[in-house]
């Protein structure tokens, strides 16, 4: 059949696959680093600097995707990189998931005054402009690894407790929550048998896409020269690098661009495969 | 000759089943038809059809509609509009839906005469006046000002019947214009809808499952069943012996034509299955 | 009456708000590691120079006492002064507003007007192909982020094919004969149109960036809206009528469908002003954003806490003017 719609229903299938495929090939790649980089990524070499890719002109043998500024081989870089970017998505992803959908939770099932303070510090979030918010948390904190975790957290809660606030209030006002209750069910009891397993569809895609998030902001926190060491090989110090060389040297940007996008690309497609699939609520 | 003539025409959903299994119906100038059915029996597709409102899922597969002298389907979309558009009107179903909340009932009424017919803008807002008065709604000036929300369902039907007659068309399409309205409410939209006929001579296609209202206002009527047209008649022989055993069953479940809810069902086993059969010969030969 | 009561209890609730992000902000920054005033001092400075400035910046006494004082200048109108620029907060942050305000009306200018021209096209299109690849456009745009896009555009536009600015906010050679910061607005009302190329060619590139994913949103939801009202009644009456599709899509079926996506625009629009730091500082554009990185950068407390109150304000109110533009849209709100 050539209709449209039938069209969109197959292509979201051949997304999903792709997406998975390529998180699959980077988490791969991120636990081989050591053994398939072909140089050492820390390794500087001035009089090899910003060498271009093998498909280019003046290409050195061995740096197959080119050198920065200070001579460090790009493809190595990109492959360490790969090891923080997965990192910081899977704990900052999972830690602000269940913080957030904890606060969400209970702010929706038990509403009341604790619905009214954690509203409020939601309302409170929200006013922050989340970059500047995260900036300054680094400044706090120190540059690091556990900075960056933390400042995700501190700053996206919101988007899993809003989230789940709404829904644990659609479904704390459905029937067979009634029921439970009058069955002799506490409150508590209530909220982890009977809500939380209807919210846990919801919380599973907003934590795909906030895994995609996370890379992002890492990136971000090291292009404002905030995050982890500048020597360390991450995709965002890379992009800070390549973009003070842009004028001499474009295609030390272009790699880790390229390897960004089609990393949000793929925690995001992946976020609305599975919203396709597992939940049809939220269709 | 008639003013609208459908001729052997077939309906179908894109890739699966019929809902017109060649239908041909006409109406005279001046005529009003019923168009009776079950729900599902496609008399509201017919209607459809004439007024180039199918839904998109739907395809016409064979057939004709001749309308004011051409034939619709031949026509490019943008003439087929402006064809229905100068000629044809139609008064909804549900007055609660059909009109657009967002803008006053003045505009709902003037647009068609403003924009396609050509006409001043003072012109068209006179014609509305009139009109508004020929329906019986007396403060003119403040309705045309206000919004859908503000008016009760019955004066929303009456603007929508004044609206369908602005622009003196010669067909007006009915589509089970009193379903949605109180019980009460009914009958006056009726004889304001007989009325307005009998003014302005149009000619009316009524779709209803109200064999109660088809007697009241109807001269002649088509009946329906499964996509296909069982008994084409005037209104007079239909009530006094219907030729069509379906007919007939149609006619023995309608308690003193008067039912509002005008349920059609149960019928006779034996008369469904012949009705079936009938059905099935129409489908002979297309495989789709 | 209750339109009023509505009115004055989300007056009250923003105004705990920004309570609670001014207090967040100040607590959070006394925090910040690295003596401010150490910074601005030469190397050769003594302890008692740094304890005479400290004194002057109310910096030696507790954190609630300077809370409370900062409240009451607050009150009064002073937000304090700028440790590395020694000058008024309140002068320079309003002296930078303008640059982000126009830099963040011209992205939604431009999301409004690609996503509503996707979502009309896609409406015209729907069931079919075109619709499909309208959809895939969409999730791309949605699925990368700001800072992503700016990069792309950087490399695309700035440096592979040079057709636009990709640094600053005007040529600097340029003579400006502006009174205020609002280059763009004072340059169209003068007329120098020579002024409006250069900095509306500065702002494209940043505003494109920012305006990307909230324009696939808009697309998004207004096509949704609009697909479900192409379904009701009254547009079909209208089709009967003689009108073109596109008419009928843009007359009926728009003015009802564009309320619900109004309300989430608000939002999104609050995420597009925030964007404007990275995306400012991707560009190095001399607005807020730039300015508070470096103020981060610099340790400038009274600064830092200037820029994020201000920022504050213009979100929540921002979403208290879409809340206000809902009730008076909607027809039923405002007569009922």
């Amino acid at each position: 059949m050539a209709d449209g719609r039938s069209l969109v229903r197959r292509k979201a299938g051949a997304r999903l696959w792709l997406s998975a495929l390529w998180l699959g090939l980077l988490v791969l790649v991120a636990l081989l680093a050591p053994w398939i980089a072909p140089k050492d990524p820390l390794a500087q070499d001035l009089f090899l600097g910003r060498l271009p890719p093998f498909w280019m002109a003046g290409a050195e043998p061995g740096f197959y995707l080119g050198t920065d500024s200070l001579g460090r081989d790009v493809l190595s870089r990109l492959l360490y990189g790969a090891r923080l970017a997965l990192i910081v998505a899977l704990v900052a992803g999972t830690v602000t998931a269940l913080v957030g959908a904890t606060l969400g939770l209970l702010a929706g099932f038990l509403r009341g005054w604790v619905d009214l303070v954690i509203s409020r510090f939601i309302d409170i979030w929200m006013a922050f402009p989340p970059v500047l918010f995260s900036i300054l948390l680094i400044a706090v904190l120190g540059p690091g690894l556990s900075s960056i975790i933390i400042a995700i957290v501190v700053i996206d809660w919101t988007r899993f407790a809003r989230v789940v606030r709404a829904e644990a209030m659609a479904q704390g006002a459905m029937d067979y929550v009634a029921s439970a209750r009058v069955a002799g069910r506490g409150r508590v009891s209530t909220m982890l048998v009977e809500i939380l397993p209807n919210v846990l569809p919801t919380v599973l895609v907003l934590l795909t896409l906030e895994m995609g998030i996370a890379v992002i902001v890492e990136a971000i926190l090291s292009f404002v020269n905030l995050s982890i060491s500048t020597d360390d090989p991450t995709w965002g110090g890379m992009i800070a690098e390549g973009r003070s060389s842009i004028h001499q040297a474009w295609w030390v940007l272009v790699v880790p661009l390229i390897t960004l996008f089609l990393t949000v690309l793929a925690f995001s497609q992946l976020g609305e495969g599975l919203k396709d699939r597992i939940d049809p609520v939220l269709r | 000759m008639s003013f609208l003539r459908i001729l052997d025409l077939s309906v179908r959903i894109k890739g699966g089943p019929r809902l017109l299994r060649g239908v041909s119906l006409t109406v005279a100038a001046g005529e009003v038809r019923g168009l009776v059915g079950e729900s599902g029996a496609g008399k509201s597709m017919i209607g459809k059809a004439v007024l180039g409102t199918l839904p998109r899922s739907v395809e016409v597969v064979a057939g004709q509609i001749w309308l004011d002298g051409v034939d619709l389907l031949t026509l490019a979309p943008a003439a087929r509009r402006r064809k229905i558009g100068a000629v044809a009107a139609l008064i909804p179903q549900d007055p609660l839906t059909a009109l657009n909340p967002s803008r006053r009932i003045g505009g709902q009424i003037t647009d068609r005469l403003v924009d396609i017919l050509g006409w001043t803008r003072e012109k068209a807002e006179a014609r509305a006046k009139d009109l508004l008065a020929e329906v019986g709604i007396d403060n003119a000036d403040r309705v045309l000002r206000a919004y859908p929300h503000e008016l009760s369902g019955g004066m929303r039907q009456r603007i929508l019947i004044a609206s369908a007659f602005a622009a003196e068309p010669k067909l007006i399409v009915a589509d089970e214009p009193t379903t949605a309205l109180d019980v009460t409410v009914q009958k006056q939209i009726l004889r304001l809808i007989a009325d307005m006929q009998a003014r302005h001579g149009t000619a009316l296609l009524f779709v209803t499952h109200d064999l109660g209202v088809v007697s009241k206002v109807c001269q002649s009527l088509s009946v329906l069943y499964g996509g296909l047209v069982v008994e084409d008649t005037a209104v007079r022989p239909f009530f006094a012996g219907p030729a069509h055993p379906y007919s007939r069953a149609l006619l023995a479940a309608t308690p003193k034509y008067t039912d509002p809810e005008g349920s059609l069902t149960p019928l006779p086993e034996a008369v469904l299955a012949a009705v079936q059969a009938q059905v099935a010969a129409a489908d002979g030969g297309w495989h789709g | 009456m209750q339109f009023l009561q509505t009115v004055l209890l989300r007056l009250i609730t923003t105004a705990v708000t920004l309570i609670g992000v001014a207090v967040i902000v100040f607590f959070v920054i006394r925090v910040v590691p690295g003596n401010p005033i150490a910074m601005m001092l030469s190397p050769g400075a003594t302890e008692a120079d740094i304890a005479r400035l400290s004194a002057l910046y109310g910096l030696d006494r507790s954190i609630p006492a300077q809370f409370l004082i900062w409240v009451q200048g607050v009150l009064a109108g002073d937000f304090g002064t700028s440790i590395t620029a020694r000058q008024p907060v309140l002068d320079l942050v309003l002296g930078r507003l303008p640059a982000t305000l126009e830099l963040s009306v011209m992205a939604l200018v431009m999301a409004i007007v690609m996503g509503g021209v996707a979502a009309l096209v896609g409406t015209l299109l729907r069931d079919t192909r075109g619709e499909a690849a309208i959809d895939v456009a969409n999730g791309m745009a949605l699925s990368v982020p700001d800072f992503l896009w700016g990069l792309a555009l950087i490399l695309l536009f700035g440096v592979l094919v040079p057709v636009f600015q990709i640094s600053g906010r005007v040529t600097p050679s340029l003579e400006l004969p502006f009174v205020t910061n609002f280059y763009l607005v004072e340059a169209v009302v003068r007329l120098r149109f020579d002024l409006v190329r250069d900095i509306a060619g500065h702002m494209l590139l940043p505003a494109l960036a920012l305006a990307l994913p909230l324009a696939a949103i808009i697309g998004q939801l207004l096509k949704q809206s609009l697909k479900e009202t192409m379904h009701l009644d009254y547009v079909t009456l209208a089709r009967t009528k003689g009108y073109s599709e596109t008419r009928v899509i843009v007359r009926e079926a728009l003015p009802n469908a564009i309320l619900p996506t109004l309300t989430l625009v608000g939002v999104q629009f609050t995420f597009l002003i925030g964007g404007t730091v990275i995306i400012e500082r991707l560009f190095s554009y001399e607005g807020l954003g730039n300015m508070a990185i470096d103020a981060v950068i610099n340790r400038d407390l009274p600064l830092i806490q200037g820029i994020v109150i201000l920022f504050a304000v213009i979100f929540t109110g921002v979403n208290l003017v879409v809340d206000l533009c809902y009730a008076a849209l909607n027809p039923r709100l405002r007569h009922g």
